[in-house]
């Protein structure tokens, strides 16, 4: 798992600044798994561990341990392409728990 | 090595011995023939560098945009329609800082579809970002493209080096290519510090939200205001090898002027055998040639006019509803100091129209049977 | 200075002799500028190139209108077109034609000089008997009626600018410059 210790970075002066318009730090202060409405829950008994859930992940929110799948819920914003893509039909997309 | 070449292939030249990486573009006339020589370059191994082939010219301009971001010195060329699908992308290039080079060849807008010659295109485009070099010869275009890459790559911002369809890009003329091993000299290889690499992977083009934005179009600008001193600076550093100046302006027989001409492009130099004929008749003329319009070189400009007594801006392109693009510009650049001479603006060689000695000494008639300029805009050879 | 028009028509290497000559002159250490009407070509209408001459760079950017000479590349353009449009007094006509001076209908108005550009061309096999390519036999007659050129230099211009059957095309320039 990555670590989720980086701040969002401001810029105090253009002196400071890169010229070019890119990313300088990490974005994992982003806590995108907030935006969720709906999640994945993988049926591990039915998972074949082909990885095509890991490989179409926008995110990526998906890791594999020891072979499996596991869903990083702290970014995972919903948007349910495993399920979508997953050929043994083993994830669900179910409502978010507030 | 002195070489009978086209303006087209100044350009080709100019982005060989400049040790072009990568070259995308799309053919359009008048400009074919700078990216046909390029892909022969390529294909006979002449010239070390990948071309891709794209669909159009928006393609063209965001390939040269990703080559720059991995830091690839890359190349392209277009002409007016064409310059005008890349103009999103444009603002990408100068926004984004990368250093491209570009060739346009100055056609006209359509419609009236028309292949032949005036500024409105590149004009169009002022406000994206990019310095503009305007050529007059083929020996400029050359060793503009050379320039432009120095100059572009020690600001990150891309440089357009802009000339005049036919009566330069299928003209040709004696020019001294210069030789590799000089260029090499003066040109070392790009190498910018922030690029796209699996060594220090970075995203770029993100959302830029209000705490930044200003910051980086703040920088742009201020490194826009270095580029005249570092312009003339490296004009002379180049001068030292190769023996030509090139600079911001090149102001002609001007000092003692009752009357000086501010022109572009191609007519920049015909004004100059007007200005020898103008004198032999007793007209004290000159003429203030402007090769880069962007950044407009406001001090320059200012320095030579104060010394005359009147001048006329000689436009080949109009801002419809404002006038002749550069007379604006002098205009501003002239405004509240003191002792500045009475400009007047006039607008010529709209597609194509031939630009003659007879058009300067007509302009030279006017201006000097007038105090101040009585209207914005005073056509010249157009049938009313 | 001097300006010289060319008349052919597409497809006959009107524009690659205004081209080849440039480059034969610039040996010569003189300054020039060439170029092809400013337009679109089509194989077979009429087309027109350009030459302008001078021992100091050439600042003049703006078309000839007044040319010194003209040379005709395609006989039947005559008919066509006025050739002598603009050409000014005492200059002189250079025309592919075998036909003598005398015989052409602009003669006593003007200087003119014939050429018979096609038969050396056919004879060296340049181009087909139905479209001979006549550009290098016109060009080496111009360098020789106008004193602008070595033949050696048009040789070189000709080795560095036309790919196909240099030697051929060498041999045709020389054997109109002896002529001419």
């Amino acid at each position: 798992m990555r670590p989720k210790k980086a701040k969002k970075i401001v810029f105090k002066s253009a002196e400071e600044m890169p010229i070019m318009i890119c990313s300088v730090g990490d974005q994992t202060h982003n806590l995108t798994g907030a935006w969720r409405n709906i999640r994945p829950e993988i049926d591990l008994s039915k998972c074949i561990k082909c990885g095509i859930c890991w490989k179409f992940c926008p995110e990526p929110s998906i890791d594999v341990v020891d072979e499996w799948p596991v869903v990083d819920y702290d970014y995972c914003k919903g948007c349910g392409i495993c399920a979508e893509e997953c050929p043994a039909k083993c994830i669900v997309m179910v409502e978010e728990r507030r | 090595m002195k070489k009978v070449i086209m303006g087209n292939h100044a350009l080709s030249y100019g982005a060989m011995l400049a040790r072009s990486q990568v070259i995308s573009a799309y053919p359009i006339t008048p400009q074919t023939q700078v990216v046909e020589l390029l892909s022969e370059m390529c294909a006979d191994g002449s010239l070390d560098a990948r071309f891709i082939k794209v669909e159009s010219e928006h393609s063209a301009m965001a390939s040269c945009i990703g080559a720059s971001v991995a830091g690839a010195r890359a190349f392209t060329a277009t002409s007016a329609q064409g310059l005008a699908l890349m103009h999103e992308m444009l603002h990408w290039a100068a926004g984004g800082r990368h250093p491209i080079v570009m060739g346009n060849i100055n056609r006209a807008m359509a419609p009236g579809w028309s292949i032949w010659t005036d500024q409105n295109d590149s004009l169009s485009q002022r406000d994206t970002g990019w310095m503009q070099f305007y050529c007059s010869s083929n020996q400029e275009v050359v060793d503009t493209v050379i320039q432009g890459f120095k100059v572009a790559e020690r600001l990150m911002i891309p440089a357009m080096v802009v000339l005049d369809a036919f009566a330069l890009s299928h003209t040709y003329e004696v020019v001294d290519v210069p030789d590799q091993k000089l260029v090499d000299e003066f040109l070392p290889p790009f190498k910018p510090e922030i690029r796209l690499t699996p060594a220090d992977p970075r995203a770029f083009g993100g959302l830029t939200g209000s705490d930044h934005y200003m910051e980086l179009r703040y920088l742009l600008q201020r490194e826009m205001e270095k580029a005249p001193a570092l312009i003339e600076e490296t004009g002379r550093e180049y001068e030292k090898l190769f023996g030509r100046y090139l600079g911001l302006v090149d102001p002609y027989r001007c000092d003692d002027a009752e009357l000086v001409f501010v022109t572009s492009g191609t007519a920049g130099f015909t004004a100059r055998v007007a200005v020898d004929e103008l004198r032999a008749s007793g007209v004290r003329a000159g003429n203030l040639r402007v090769k880069v319009f962007r950044p407009f070189p406001f001090d320059r400009v200012r320095e030579v006019l104060a010394k005359v007594k009147r001048a006329a801006v000689v436009d080949r392109n109009c801002s419809y509803g404002a006038g002749g693009i550069f007379y604006q510009e002098v205009k501003s650049a002239l405004y509240g100091r003191p002792g500045m001479p009475p400009l007047f603006g006039y607008i010529a060689g709209l597609g194509g129209r031939d630009i003659m000695v007879d058009s300067f000494k007509e302009i030279a008639a006017d201006a000097m049977s007038k105090d101040r300029a009585e209207q914005e805009i005073v056509w010249i050879g157009v049938k009313k | 200075m001097v300006e010289i028009r060319f008349h052919g028509r597409g497809g006959q290497g009107t524009v690659v002799a205004s081209k080849i000559l440039a480059d034969a002159i610039a040996k010569e250490d003189k300054w020039v500028q060439a170029y092809p009407e400013f337009g679109v070509e089509r194989r077979g209408s009429p087309v027109v190139a350009f030459i302008r001459i001078n021992d100091k760079p050439i600042y003049d950017k703006s078309r000839i209108y007044a040319p010194d000479h003209v040379v005709v590349v395609d006989p039947t353009l005559v008919e066509a077109i006025d050739i002598t449009e603009g050409l000014k007094p005492g200059g002189m006509i250079i025309i592919n034609s075998d036909r003598r001076p005398e015989d052409l209908p602009f003669h006593g108005k003007f200087e003119v000089r014939t050429i018979n550009a096609t038969a050396i061309a056919v004879k060296h096999k340049l181009g087909s008997l139905a479209a001979p390519i006549v550009n290098t036999a016109i060009a080496g007659a111009v360098i020789k009626i106008l004193g602008l050129a070595k033949p050696e230099s048009l040789a070189t211009a000709i080795r560095d600018g036309i790919a196909i059957k240099p030697d051929d095309n060498i041999k045709a320039a020389r054997e109109a410059y002896e002529m001419a």
